[in-house]
């Protein structure tokens, strides 16, 4: 059966959140009634990584790339598009591209982007398992099952060179080495789908648009290692993951290719799901395992590694989720296909979920050896309204900022590591001029005081201390040699934590105070926040040259502070003004000035 | 659906590979453009539209998008057709009707001969008498 078009409608979380699946009806039900439903094919995918212009609906074969689309739409999609064949210019994404020459490809945001890890992400309908079967899926399962030797397979991904995308960097093929050594007749497959990471979503939004990658990665793994039982632990607040899994689950085992005598192999393998309750710590491999057995979610010290002492004891390979889309794929082309993409020392792609103050937030996937800047400026269209670039997070909670000096670093483990911060699983959150460092520092400190165990004393109480004194810092009454205790807090945190949480919990503090000194000085020294954040370090003030008296702020000030006659220039009261900014946001005239 | 053999699932890929590839645009390098105006559709636009997929389908030829457009300008000679294929030139062929579509997937795509009785736009008198050679 061939059709004309191919309606692909975002089923990604951001998309659906703007209704995508109001869209994804109300095209079925347009090209019905206007009588096309036999020559269109209307797919919902998963996440096109261009959440930012969401809700995205993509027309196949003219590869028209629709944003920001609404329900209402629909009508005027099917009419015009599919049965007169005019673009609906106004919600094409490049108004001025002729249809001829409208290609996904010609969109900035995806040019620089190579895509192995999301590669079905926005094509097939994941739900539908035929579909990934099309794109080579379950191949490389068929080819490890009935050509592959468990060592065929542990040399063709040392040959590949994948390293965990989960943070560490572990070599992906050491860990299943390690685990098929390992003494024991019962092992565990485990997929790391808890993603805490604040502003992180690429673990999300690949189980969402492609569940089968990590399921056949999963019982690859389970054949090389001798294990029969996998588990993914995914946070419960990922309701759509869990169900897209659920159903992809149901949909390989009534095709024979998850459970008993995989294809007539006589290789038994299964996938059990474990929810989460969304704790950060639960990520951390050790607690995470603890988590699945039912006790509290608390690291325990490594040594025993998992790959020796897992899961109930027994040895068990812990992956995340984007390590593991990426098997099938090196298992069909080959660990050398796969080796040639990156750095010397980082192979392959890595995806980031890019946030902040970027023009294009979103999904973006990466050859290795990227720099920052092309995807900061290129693909993420720089900095929003017009703003100054200040740095960015990558690391998350247990990363650094990375400023305009150290831009054109190529990505990849190694020179983000001797640039003070870290690969972490893939958060990027980009700061503008208006983002006060300490205040980042201190965002961030409180997320892992919040989120630590409280099991070893280093984290719960150094955590805090570090807490104390930024907060000190941020009220104007820091001292200078409260940068001292900072860097001996830290160091002692980084000897002396238990778990991977506390040894990098210090890492955005002790970053920002390495790569901003003087923005710390001024807190400190000078009693200033030279971004305006800081409420305590900061005090607005009208300038009476350019005040008209036209008594827009006073009406708006929530408390009161703001006197004045009509036509004389206004003053606003120090010792009642609660610094909420609304005056500066109401003056026209620029008249509000912060000090 | 029971459980699948290797067979089974090689069988089952290559028949859901061949529907997906149509879907795929990557790795089409030819076109075919066709108006489908008010007065495209109403000279029979649709059935050139419909012919193509099946013909290009009986030809197992993957390497073209069929793709629509609105009114080309050239009403008079409505359905009207362009067909890009490399090393070809662009070419607009006019009063297309199921046979016509036939002979543009056998000597324009596939022999790389343009169909002369049928061009109305693009390539000059001579190219056309040369065959598109
Ligand atoms: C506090 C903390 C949180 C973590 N959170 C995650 C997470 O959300 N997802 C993840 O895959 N790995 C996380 N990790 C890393 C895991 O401990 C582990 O290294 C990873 O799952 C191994 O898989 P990989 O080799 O494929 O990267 C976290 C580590 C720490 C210390
Ligand atoms: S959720 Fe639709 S593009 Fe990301």
């Amino acid at each position: 059966m061939a059709f004309r078009n191919y309606i692909l409608v975002c089923g990604g979380t951001g998309c659906e959140s703007s209704r995508a699946d109001q869209i994804f009806k109300n095209l079925i039900a347009e090209c019905e009634a206007q009588g096309v439903a036999d020559e269109v094919q209307i797919v919902k995918t998963g996440c096109f990584g261009f959440c930012e212009q969401g809700p995205i609906v993509k027309i196949l074969p003219e590869d028209s790339f629709y944003v920001q689309v609404k329900p209402e739409d629909a009508k005027e999609l099917v009419a015009e598009h599919i049965v007169k064949g005019r673009e609906v210019k106004r919600l094409l994404y490049d108004k001025e591209k002729s249809a001829k020459h409208a290609q996904v490809e010609d969109i900035k945001f995806y040019q620089k982007q190579f895509r192995i890890v999301l590669r079905n992400c926005g094509f097939i309908d994941p739900e539908n398992i035929d579909e990934y079967i099309a794109r080579e899926g379950y191949e490389a399962l068929e080819k490890v099952l009935f050509e592959m030797t468990p060592d065929d397979v542990i040399e063709e991904m040392k040959t590949a060179g994948l390293r965990g995308r989960g943070g560490a960097g572990f070599p992906t093929w050491m860990k299943w080495n390690f685990t098929k050594q390992a003494e024991g007749d019962v092992k565990y497959v485990v997929c790391n789908a808890d993603e805490g990471d604040p502003g992180a979503y690429m673990d999300r939004s690949t189980l969402e648009g492609d569940p089968h990658s990590v399921l056949e990665a999963m019982t690859i793994c389970g054949y090389t290692i001798g294990a029969h039982q996998g588990y993914i632990y995914i946070r419960a607040e990922y309701p759509l993951a869990i169900h897209r899994l659920e159903v992809a689950m149901k949909q390989a085992r009534e095709y024979g290719l998850l459970g008993k005598d995989i294809l007539g192999s006589g290789f038994d393998f299964d996938i059990e799901i474990r929810l989460g309750a969304g704790a950060f710590v639960c990520g951390e491999e050790t607690a995470l395992l603890q988590s699945i057995e039912g006790h509290r979610g608390m690291p325990t010290p490594r040594p025993p590694f998992p790959a020796v002492k897992g899961l109930w004891g027994k040895p068990t390979v812990i992956n995340n989720v984007e390590t593991w889309a990426n098997v099938p794929v090196i298992i069909t082309k080959g660990g050398k296909w796969f080796s040639q993409i990156g750095t010397a020392d980082s192979k392959g792609t890595k995806v980031f979920a890019l946030t902040g103050k970027v023009c294009n937030s979103g999904l973006v996937e990466v050859p290795m050896g990227t720099t920052l800047r092309e995807i900061v400026f290129d693909i993420g269209g720089g900095i929003a309204h017009g703003k100054k670039f200040k740095a960015v997070q990558t690391g998350g909670p247990s990363g650094g900022v990375i400023t305009e000096r150290d831009l054109d670093t190529p990505i990849d483990y190694a020179s983000l590591q001797r640039i003070g911060s870290m690969m972490g699983s893939g958060g990027m959150i980009v700061m503008d001029e208006d983002d006060c460092i300490v205040d980042v520092a201190k965002f961030y400190l409180n997320f892992t005081v919040d989120e630590s165990c409280g099991k070893c004393a280093p984290c719960r109480i150094g955590g805090r201390s570090l807490c104390n004194i930024l907060e000190k810092i941020t009220r104007g009454s820091g001292t200078l040699e409260d940068i001292d205790r900072i860097n001996e807090i830290g160091l002692a945190m980084k000897k002396g934590s238990l778990c991977a949480l506390g040894q990098t919990s210090p890492n955005p503090v002790l970053s920002t105070l390495k790569y901003f000194p003087e923005e710390y000085m001024a807190h400190i020294v000078d009693k200033k926040c030279p971004s305006g954040k800081c409420k305590k370090l900061i005090s607005f003030e009208i300038n009476p040259a350019k005040c008209i008296g036209c008594t827009a702020c006073a009406r708006k000030c929530p408390v009161g502070a703001i006197t004045g006659e009509k036509k004389q220039p206004h003053t606003i009261n120090p010792a009642v003004c609660i610094k909420c900014g609304v005056c500066k946001e109401t003056c026209k005239f620029g008249a509000v000035e912060i000090h | 659906m029971a459980k699948m053999t290797v067979e089974d699932l090689r069988k089952l890929r290559e028949k859901k590979q061949n529907e997906l590839n149509k879907r795929d645009i990557n790795g089409k390098d030819c076109q075919v453009i066709i108006g489908m105006g008010t007065c495209g559709i109403a000279a029979g636009a649709k059935v050139v539209l419909d012919t193509f997929l099946k013909v290009l389908d009986e030809h197992k030829i993957t390497n073209v998008a069929v793709t629509q457009t609105g009114c080309m300008g050239l009403c008079y000679v409505e359905p009207t057709v362009e067909v890009l294929v490399p090393g070809m030139p662009d070419t607009i062929y006019g009063k297309v009707d199921a046979d016509t579509v036939r002979k543009i997937v056998v000597q324009h795509i596939i022999d790389k001969k343009l169909v002369a009785d049928h061009v109305y736009d693009r390539p000059s008198a001579d190219i056309i008498k040369n065959g598109g050679r």
